[in-house]
């Protein structure tokens, strides 16, 4: 697979909610196989770029193209069949709560798939295996842990092995060790099955660890302050609120 | 957290005094503590603007006894006074006087800088521009509305088509529950009811010796209003609430969300199942509280009334005409249409907090029955036009 090639490209991008400027003119690009990470203080809007990017809010002004398409300008039923390629974990999990985690994982199989029942009982029960909850396919989401409704909203984001995996803080709230799980998972997603992550996470051992490309949003700017490799961003970025970041306000 | 003994303590002093050219120190004595009254910021900003050659304010804290958040918000309070202040220069604040817990803390308020922009305004808007924002706001819901109904009767074609996407077992759990559940209280209202109207029209009817006509006036008052408007109004409060409840919650969940972006329309997954359940099951609760209803007459006339319980049969069959039976069935699936909807169009439109979610089933209760007794009305008036 040739990892040059863009799959995401955000130009000029702005988003507001009502007059509530959030961050302007940004521009990135992120290839095919990348881990891109949006990195960013709290509150300064990196939720609503993955929002933005992944079709629940519109963009204030710019553009966001996915592989040549305007995702923007393409009508709701072509935007509908590019988010079907999708998976995406929220920052509060947002599991069905009416259906227990194996029926979570079923319902987008069942409804994009032709497996049959047993089949998709098998592939639910492999995914909460892959994040660490095996045994736990008929609980309800309200029967387990914050940290374990983080995980198991991971297994449905993978649930149709999706081009593209958006994850909002996949590690927030998780031990360092099921952290450290995640990180190889995401590798691991990225190298056997071609996946591009984009994730929105604080943990800096984890972005120097799998992130291959990345964004900074700055809350005093209102716009990107830098972009690229995170580990050549701390070599080499000049700007004090992204050195303040990565090297947690040591700088 | 305190830096000295508490004993004695006197209540928070503040006098402010300049002690160099163009410093003006504060000297706070006593104990700074939010459990009692603190002095007013007034003072300082007196003694600050009777003096304009001030550019340094600090703080002497020697008699200082205890001090807890009071003194910070104190502390905050001066700070804007001071970079408020109608001057070309602004006013240095030297913080070295004060205890160093209070240094540390203050300093910490200000490690984040303000958010431009984030700040809400709360400007008092005039009346004017506060009628015209909530007409303008009205209309805005209206047009909610509308769209809502407009992609609910897409989805519904869609349904007839067979194109529609929606989990057939979840239909049939909210038909569990919107049917056979309600059948206790459907029961009991529509029992009572029956009872009401056969005690009120029969001691009237008595009055002429007319009393078996009370089986006419039961049968039907209930077949062709109370019937559909009981089973309406109790599914409003029943099942209207819980639809804009359970979808209000899914969408503070961003479980709403989750379906959008697989792929699937929250309008043919959540609405329409909603929907037809309770096209199909608010005519069957309706047949039955007809025949409920029926029933608490029948007790009525025939335990208070010396009815004959054949007499009060074939005086009820008498009255009946199948026209009164479909008036009232037909009324009752555009009700379930209208609970549905009012139901899940407020729940669809939530907000995002539980306040929200509350606010939308108390909205779904309230609107579903008030169009449930408009159209009612409206009913009477065309039927009666009609000869119906
Ligand atoms: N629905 C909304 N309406 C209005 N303002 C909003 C809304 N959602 C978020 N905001 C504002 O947008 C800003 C960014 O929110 P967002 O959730 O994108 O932050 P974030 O970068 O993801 O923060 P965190 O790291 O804490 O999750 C916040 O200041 C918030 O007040
Ligand atoms: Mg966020």
């Amino acid at each position: 697979m040739d990892p040059k090639t863009a799959h995401i490209t955000v130009r000029n991008l702005t988003m507001a909610y009502g007059d509530f400027v959030l961050m302007e003119d940004i521009s990135f690009t992120i290839f095919r196989g990348d881990i891109f990470i949006i990195m960013g203080g709290s509150g300064c809007g990196k939720s609503t770029l993955l929002k933005i990017l992944v079709g629940l809010k519109s963009p204030a002004t710019g553009s966001v193209t996915i592989d040549d398409l305007n995702f923007w300008e393409v009508t709701p039923g072509e935007r509908g069949k590019i988010m079907r390629r999708f998976g995406i974990l929220y920052q509060s999990g947002a599991l069905w709560s009416s259906l227990t985690l194996a029926d979570n994982i079923a319902l987008p199989l069942e409804q994009y798939t032709d497996l049959n029942k047993k089949q998709i009982r098998e592939v639910a029960s492999y995914k909460l295996a892959l994040v660490g909850l095996t045994g736990f396919e008929d609980y309800y989401p309200s029967e387990i842990s914050g940290g374990m409704r983080k995980r198991a909203g991971l297994a449905r984001a993978m649930a149709l092995d999706p081009d593209i995996l958006f994850f909002d803080e996949p590690s927030a709230g998780l031990d360092p060790v099921s952290a450290k799980l995640l990180d190889d998972l995401i590798l691991e997603l990225r190298d056997s099955l071609g996946t591009t992550l984009v994730v929105v996470t604080h943990e800096l051992p984890s972005i120097f660890a799998i992130g291959t490309n990345s964004v900074f949003l700055d809350v005093e700017t209102k716009t990107m302050s830098a972009s690229g490799d995170p580990n050549a961003l701390l070599k080499e970025c000049k700007d004090p609120n992204v050195r303040s970041f990565l090297t947690r306000g040591r700088e | 957290m305190n830096d000295s003994n508490t004993h004695n303590s006197t209540p928070a002093q503040l006098t402010a005094r300049k002690t160099a050219d163009d410093t003006l120190t504060v000297f706070l004595s006593g104990k700074w503590t939010l459990d009692q009254p603190l002095p007013d910021i007034i003072e300082l900003k007196k003694a600050l603007t009777a003096d304009n050659a001030v550019r340094t304010l600090s703080f002497d804290t020697q008699t200082l006894q205890e001090w807890d958040s009071g003194l910070l918000v104190f502390l905050i309070k001066a700070r804007d006074l001071a970079s408020s202040r109608n001057l070309t220069q602004n006013l240095n604040i030297d913080l070295s006087g004060l205890p160093d817990g209070a240094k540390r803390l203050f300093q910490l308020t200000t490690a984040v800088p303000k958010r431009e922009g984030a700040e809400k305004s709360d400007t008092r808007e005039p009346f004017l521009a506060k009628t015209g924002g909530a007409v303008i706001n009205i209309a805005g819901s209206f047009k909610e509305m509308l769209d809502f109904i407009g992609d609910a009767s897409i989805a519904l074609l869609k349904f007839m088509t067979g194109r529609a996407t929606y989990r057939s077992s979840d239909l049939f759990l909210i038909i569990q529950e919107c049917g056979v559940e309600a059948l206790a209280i459907v029961t009991l209202i529509s029992v009572l009811i029956g009872l009401i109207l056969a005690f009120v029209g029969a001691i009237q009817l008595a009055m002429f010796g007319a009393q078996v006509y009370v089986a006419d006036l039961v049968a039907i008052a209930m077949l062709r209003e109370m019937g559909a408007m009981m089973t309406g109004i109790i599914m409003a409060g029943r099942t209207g609430a819980a639809f804009a409840a359970q979808l209000g919650t899914m969408q503070v969940n961003e479980e709403i969300d989750a379906l959008k972006t697989l792929g699937l329309q929250p309008m043919e997954f959540l609405v329409l199942p909603r929907m037809l359940a309770l096209i199909l099951m608010m005519p069957l609760l309706c047949i039955y509280s007809d025949l409920m209803g029926v029933l608490g007459g029948a007790v009525v006339g025939i335990g208070a009334f010396d009815i004959t319980p054949v007499q009060y049969f074939e005086q009820t069959r008498g009255s009946v005409h199948l026209s009164h039976f479909l008036l009232g069935v037909v009324k009752s699936i555009i009700f379930g249409i209208v609970i549905a909807l009012a139901g899940c169009q407020r729940g669809m439109n939530c907000g995002r907090s539980a306040t929200a979610v509350g606010y939308a089933a108390t909205s779904a209760v309230v609107t579903a029955i008030v169009i449930i007794i408009a159209l009612d009305g409206l009913f009477a008036v065309i039927t009666n036009i009609l000869g119906v």
